[in-house]
């Protein structure tokens, strides 16, 4: 009969329609029986990664194995853990995170896999190997969820060449570094004095070691906003004036590393200063003009002496919700083990390990001078870059607000006064 | 279609003639749910969230606070007003250009010439490239240090621009990018309704001795009207909704000032940034109804315009 068949049509169309979209929603959960030969790593655009990923084979191999990796860059990637990490989506095993920016929401939230037993019961692959600050930074309330695998530190970069030429030193304080970028853009038509970053909440890292050299905290002991200080305003303007009178003629507000990276590069400025790990961009002449020409040294010394960030950037820890634990394990032990961390550091990947830092191979591949300035840096450093809140986006914006009104030659008292507010503000909520 | 004589009929036969009375309805029926359900969810989701402090997490526990994240982002004339403000710059100024460049381009490309196939298929490039892309592209023009535009205007004696790092010129930086982008497809939608008028009024007119002006004013532009109202609603709903050029130029908050923040990249920087999905559920709501509004005066009020 004609209708009996066409409502068994569209019956059967809307069993298959609605099944179909039933059936494709329980597949990407991942359905997993405790084990998967497929593990899944998401990893962030970096030498490491590159590094890394040319041996994967080998891991595949020994582990039998298959790895699957999905590289993204730094924005991608928070933004792709917020999604699937909030929909306890179990397809993430090993995450590459930044611990200084998500650890605390990531820890709170309840994302990382315990992994304190872990670490402690791996003989030979050693914890205790790993330096003090990094291990801080992935421990969330005792709980060891991530094992640091790059450090940095803040690095002055500055050109041999130019030095030479106005007659100047290395600057070792402040003020030399003032005076030598106000000197090189006076005797070079066209050449900025210094290059940094400029936009608003990319430069908080790169300023967090102006800050504590002259004497400044992000907070104080007892967890009020310490960036209305007259020390923090002494930083805000000292930052803001470098730039303003001897950075480069057009001064942009939009600036990251990879923006000032690239003036320096290009020959158009006397210093730079940026994370120790970038000095490839500069350093290869392949990427750079003036590769020949680039010195390192120390972060100069403030009021309060040279107090530049010296922090673990990245590491890798295991979704809570993946399905697979015991693999990603491996992996993690595998990419972290004293052999393969002395490998990737020999590639110019600055390590957290304390034996391959001692060991001579170790800094054998990194220019003499680079591996002289990250050691001094880390005997002074501190082992954070920014503000250690839940809401580190949030912050920066607040706090890298004076930043940039210094550096248009606003005032950035007033500037540094509103943004006190606003920081203690977000800090009372957080309470 | 059906023979049955109504004393003799069965309950199969009852139920085979509702279905054959209904069918179009019963055939749409699991797309129309299906659809609903896609639709309906999200929205409704987005409403719930707005209502609660849902905050770091999707998955933490999260209170009813009932519309106090609605005042919060009514009242907020740090953030929120400035966004809306700049919303209604960047769409309605780029779209009245936008408008008035396609018409002029369309009007160009009425009459049939030589090589006007090619002239067509260029001057849809700029619509056609991936808008990242583009961004990226006019992200290097414009750089103040080392960018093409700035250089092209020291040939002429000019001294060189901000541009896109300058709080002042930013936005209308964006919205030239913006013009450039879609004057295009503006042109190519104007362009199919002039080709689909008869000839006839306009032949009319010109007997009449109305000069060119005044049979484009008088004649062909109230009769494009609807179709001029089509390139006016999807490039509105699309402008105002306008992510990617922004985002790529200016980054996270529209750059260290917010200076091109639109109530989009705030909503993005709300949710994917702070981890505020409570507030950015509510300011999520307020743009959708302000979408609703605009759609609706653009269309509904106008008398007699069939979409």
């Amino acid at each position: 009969m004609k209708f009996g068949s066409a409502k068994r049509v569209v019956a059967l169309a809307a069993a298959a329609l609605l099944s179909a979209g039933v059936l494709t929603a329980c597949s990407s959960g991942g359905g997993d029986d405790g084990g998967s030969k497929t593990l899944n790593v998401t990893l962030a655009n970096h030498v490491w990664t590159d590094v890394i990923t040319k041996k994967i084979k080998e891991f595949e191999e020994d582990s039998g194995l298959t790895v699957e990796i999905n590289q993204l860059s730094e924005d991608q990637l928070v933004d792709n853990y917020k999604v699937k990490l909030n929909a306890g989506s179990s397809d993430v095993d090993v995450m590459m995170y930044r611990p200084l920016q998500v650890g605390k929401l990531f820890g709170q939230s309840g994302y990382f896999a315990d992994i304190t037993d872990r670490v402690n019961d791996a003989g030979d692959w050693n914890w205790d190997d790993f330096q003090a600050g990094p291990v801080g930074l992935t421990t969330y309330e005792d709980m060891v969820v991530g094992v640091p695998m790059i450090t940095e530190n803040e690095m002055l970069y500055y050109r041999k060449d130019l030095l030479e030429k106005s007659g100047l030193e290395v600057p070792k304080t402040m003020d030399d570094l003032m005076n030598a970028a106000k000197t090189i853009k006076e005797d070079n038509d066209g050449v900025a004095g210094i290059v940094m970053r400029s936009q608003a909440s990319a430069a908080v890292t790169q300023f967090s070691g102006f800050l504590y050299s002259f004497g400044g905290t992000w907070e104080d002991d007892s967890g009020n906003s310490a960036i209305g200080s007259d020390e923090a305003k002494e930083a805000y303007a000292f930052y803001g004036k470098l730039l303003h009178d001897y950075g480069p003629d057009q001064i942009s507000t939009d600036m990251s590393w990879p923006e000032a990276a690239a003036i320096f590069a290009q020959g158009d400025a006397g210093f730079w200063i940026d994370a120790s790990s970038l000095y490839e961009n500069v350093y290869d002449p392949e990427k750079s003009k003036v590769g020949d020409q680039v010195g390192f040294a120390p972060f100069p010394e403030g009021p309060a002496g040279s107090k530049p960030y010296n922090v673990a950037a990245w590491a890798l820890g295991i979704n809570a919700a993946s399905q697979n634990q015991d693999n990603a394990w491996k992996f993690i032990k595998w990419a972290t083990s004293p052999e393969m961390t002395l490998e990737i550091q020999k590639e110019g990947v600055p390590s957290a390990r304390t034996s391959v830092w001692e060991n001579p191979e170790g800094t054998s591949n990194f220019p003499e001078e680079l591996a002289k300035a990250i050691q001094v840096n880390g005997e002074n450093g501190v082992g954070n870059d920014r503000p250690l809140v839940i809401g580190v986006a949030e912050a920066r914006e607040i706090v890298g607000a004076p930043i940039v009104e210094a550096i248009t030659g606003g005032d950035s008292d007033a500037a540094a006064d509103e943004a006190n507010q606003k920081f203690q503000d977000l800090l009372d909520s957080e309470k | 279609m059906t023979t049955t004589s109504l004393n003799r009929s069965s309950g199969t036969e009852r139920v085979s003639r509702w279905v054959n009375d209904h069918r179009k309805w019963i055939f749409a029926a699991p797309a129309m749910i299906f659809t609903a359900i896609l639709i309906g969810f999200p929205i409704g989701w987005t409403i719930y969230l707005s209502v609660t402090d849902a905050k770091g997490s999707v998955r933490a526990p999260a209170d009813f606070i009932g519309i106090e994240n609605y005042i919060d982002v009514l009242t907020d004339v740090d953030r929120f007003w400035p966004a809306v403000m700049r919303t209604g710059v960047f769409t309605f100024g780029a779209l009245a250009v936008e408008l008035v460049a396609g018409m002029a381009i369309a009007l160009l490309l009425w009459r049939p010439f030589k090589a006007q196939k090619w002239v067509r298929v260029a001057i849809l490039l700029p619509f056609v490239a991936t808008p990242v892309a583009i961004a990226m592209m006019w992200r290097l023009i414009f750089d103040p240090n080392i960018g093409f535009a700035n250089r092209v205007l020291s040939w002429v004696g000019v001294p060189p621009q901000p541009w896109f790092s300058e709080p002042a010129t930013t936005l209308p930086t964006l919205m030239f990018v913006d013009i450039w982008e879609f004057t295009p497809m503006i042109a190519i939608i104007l362009l199919a309704g002039l080709t689909s008028l008869s000839d006839e009024p306009d032949e009319a007119a010109r007997i009449d001795g109305a000069n060119a002006w005044q049979r484009f004013w008088y004649v062909t532009l109230p009769l494009l009207r609807p179709v001029v109202l089509v390139a006016v609603l999807l490039r509105s709903i699309d402008a105002l909704k306008t992510f990617d050029l922004l985002y790529v130029v200016k980054g996270q908050g529209g750059g260290s000032f917010h200076e091109a923040e639109t109530l989009n990249i705030y909503v993005y920087g709300l949710s994917f940034k702070y981890n505020d999905f409570g507030t950015a559920s509510a300011v999520l709501i307020i743009f959708f109804l302000m979408i609703l509004v605009v759609m609706w005066l653009l269309t509904f009020r106008r008398k007699g315009a069939k979409l």
